[in-house]
């Protein structure tokens, strides 16, 4: 039954499961909290453009993703502060120019991009050794970052206006969030793809926002449900021979789907 | 020598081409307690926006305690007339009046703080709803501890707007008793509709309708003055929408 442990492949896959847990859990309850989950899917889309500039320059996509991808979050939070034009726009804009982006980038590249599904879809199981190391690299960012400005993100998450006027200084937090959360994207790309990824980042977040209104326990228990249900739809992907990205977030929405039941 | 709490010289200010503030001259020295009344549209929630940096003025000149209204928001705590956040959001009442400790990124908060946060807490009788998530709160209980949470700055200068909105008789009561003994130690601007109350405790009384109309002693209000307190006692104390200012 449990033979499938020992292949080198499923147990990066596992090892994939709990780095992406750890983003979800920081980031996705921030991004649960302070309702920037749509915001989060533009930033996440946008992401594709620099998978195809990593094609076309020749380096690994996702490395050249994570600049791609704060620059795209910075410029979203450029738009919210001068709010020219709206919010929604700016997020529906920004999701599919990002893809546009990409798509030419691979165009210019002439040949053929063999593994540009695994990038939109999600792959666990290809995940090489470097991946997990870039993972890990950006979970430890993201956990240290989270740790040194919670307060901060504490304060803008729930009332922007008062952490002005305490002094925080919101614009700034507020980048470096959405920055945060691209970092995230990056992390969650290769497990889930860049399309499906926006509900793997919220779905453990609003399940464990049912239980408890302690936002470290809130934290906590994300990252765990997320190992749980992401290493659930892995085994299930494998054993059903079914795409392992959308097998986790189908996973994910029943999970959720199940929960709002039980809390009932 | 002492520095005014406040000092506004010829301010104006407009929300997209709509004046709502126009040469505004107001002093607040320290230890002032003054209530600012007028009619809904005044300007009243404005200006307090402006003293704490929220909005810049078209022109004129804000200074608080000598410094720009941004360089000196470790000395103001502040009580909005609106809040806009969202009630199912994991925080406790304890964690939410903690913020108004907050002094700046990397500095903890110390059990000093939590020390004065608790204080704030006990002096609106809202100790023992220190755990409880926001969201399980009444609407005056919130507003009470939104109350703590500008106590628990320890500013200067304390600007609270309509804070006795949804609060209770009784707690009223011993809202301005608290009050008064914060009078020694802080400068308080006390936006109000409630001006039969409010004149009672308050030493001065500035009238904003898009202009400064009167600023002055309460009790040297004038005659005018004791009308606009007449009609408001009587209708406001109905819930009928009334103007409060005469028409200048
Ligand atoms: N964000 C905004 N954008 C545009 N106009 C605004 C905005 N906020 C207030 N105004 C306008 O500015 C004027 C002053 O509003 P303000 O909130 O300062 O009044 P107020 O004296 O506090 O009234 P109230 O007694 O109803 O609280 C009003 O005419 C209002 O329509
Ligand atoms: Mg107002």
């Amino acid at each position: 039954m449990f033979e499938f442990i020992q292949y080198d492949f499923m147990q990066r896959a596992f090892i994939a499961a709990i780095l992406v847990s750890v983003a979800c859990g920081a980031v996705g309850t921030y991004v649960v909290i302070k309702k920037i989950v749509s915001m989060s899917g533009a930033i996440s889309h946008a992401a594709f453009g620099g998978v195809g500039l990593g094609y076309l320059l020749g380096v690994n996509p996702v490395v050249a993703a994570i600049p791609f991808s704060i620059v795209a979050a910075l410029s979203m939070g450029a738009v919210q502060e001068k709010v020219k034009i709206s919010e929604d726009t700016a997020i529906g804009i920004l999701w599919s120019v990002g893809m546009a982006l990409g798509i030419i980038f691979v165009n210019l590249k002439s040949g053929y991009a063999p593994d540009l599904f695994s990038y939109l879809f999600g792959s666990i199981l290809t995940v090489s050794n470097t991946d997990l190391y870039i993972m890990l690299v950006l979970d430890l960012i993201i956990l240290m970052v989270v740790f040194l400005f919670r307060r901060e993100f504490m304060g803008v998450s729930f009332d922007e206006e008062f952490s002005k006027v305490v002094g925080l200084p919101s614009t700034l937090i507020n980048m470096l969030l959405l920055a945060l959360i691209a970092l995230s994207v990056v992390v969650l790309i290769k497990v889930v793809g860049i399309i499906l990824l926006i509900a793997l980042l919220a779905i453990p977040a609003a399940i464990c926002k049912q239980y408890t209104y302690d936002i470290h326990k809130l934290m906590i228990s994300s990252t765990i449900i997320g190992a749980i249900l992401t290493s659930l739809g892995l085994i299930l992907a494998f054993i059903f021979n079914l795409s392992s990205g959308a097998t986790i977030i189908l996973v994910l929405g029943a999970a959720l789907f199940i929960s709002y039941f039980i809390h009932e | 020598m002492s520095l005014n709490a406040l000092e506004m010289k010829d301010v104006s200010f407009s929300y997209n081409h709509q004046q709502v503030l126009e040469d505004i001259n107001f002093t607040i020295e320290e230890n002032d307690f003054v209530a600012i009344i007028g009619p809904n549209g005044g300007g009243k929630s404005t200006l307090l926006k402006i003293v704490l940096g929220l909005l810049t003025p078209d022109k004129g000149e804000v200074k608080v305690f000598g410094r720009e209204p941004k360089k000196a928001l470790d000395l103001v705590g502040y009580l909005p007339q609106h809040t806009h956040f969202d009630l199912d959001f994991p925080i406790d009442v304890f964690e939410t009046v903690l913020m108004g400790r907050y002094h700046g990124m990397f500095k903890n908060y110390t059990s000093e703080d939590r020390e004065i946060a608790l204080q704030a807490l006990k002096d609106v009788d809202m100790e023992r709803y220190k755990d409880r998530q926001i969201s399980r709160l009444s609407g005056g209980q919130m507003q009470r501890v939104l109350i703590a949470r500008a106590l628990a700055r320890e500013p200067k200068l304390l600007l609270m707007d309509e804070p006795m909105a949804s609060i209770d008789p009784e707690m009223q009561n011993s809202f301005y008793q608290l009050i008064s003994h914060l009078k020694d130690r802080m400068a308080l601007v006390l936006v109000s509709h409630d001006v039969g109350t409010v004149s009672m405790h308050v030493d001065k009384i500035a009238c904003l309708n898009q202009k400064l109309y009167y600023h002055g002693p309460a009790e040297e209000a004038g005659e005018g003055l004791e009308e606009i307190y007449h009609c408001s006692i009587e209708h406001i104390s109905h819930g009928i929408p009334h103007r409060v200012l005469r028409k200048h």
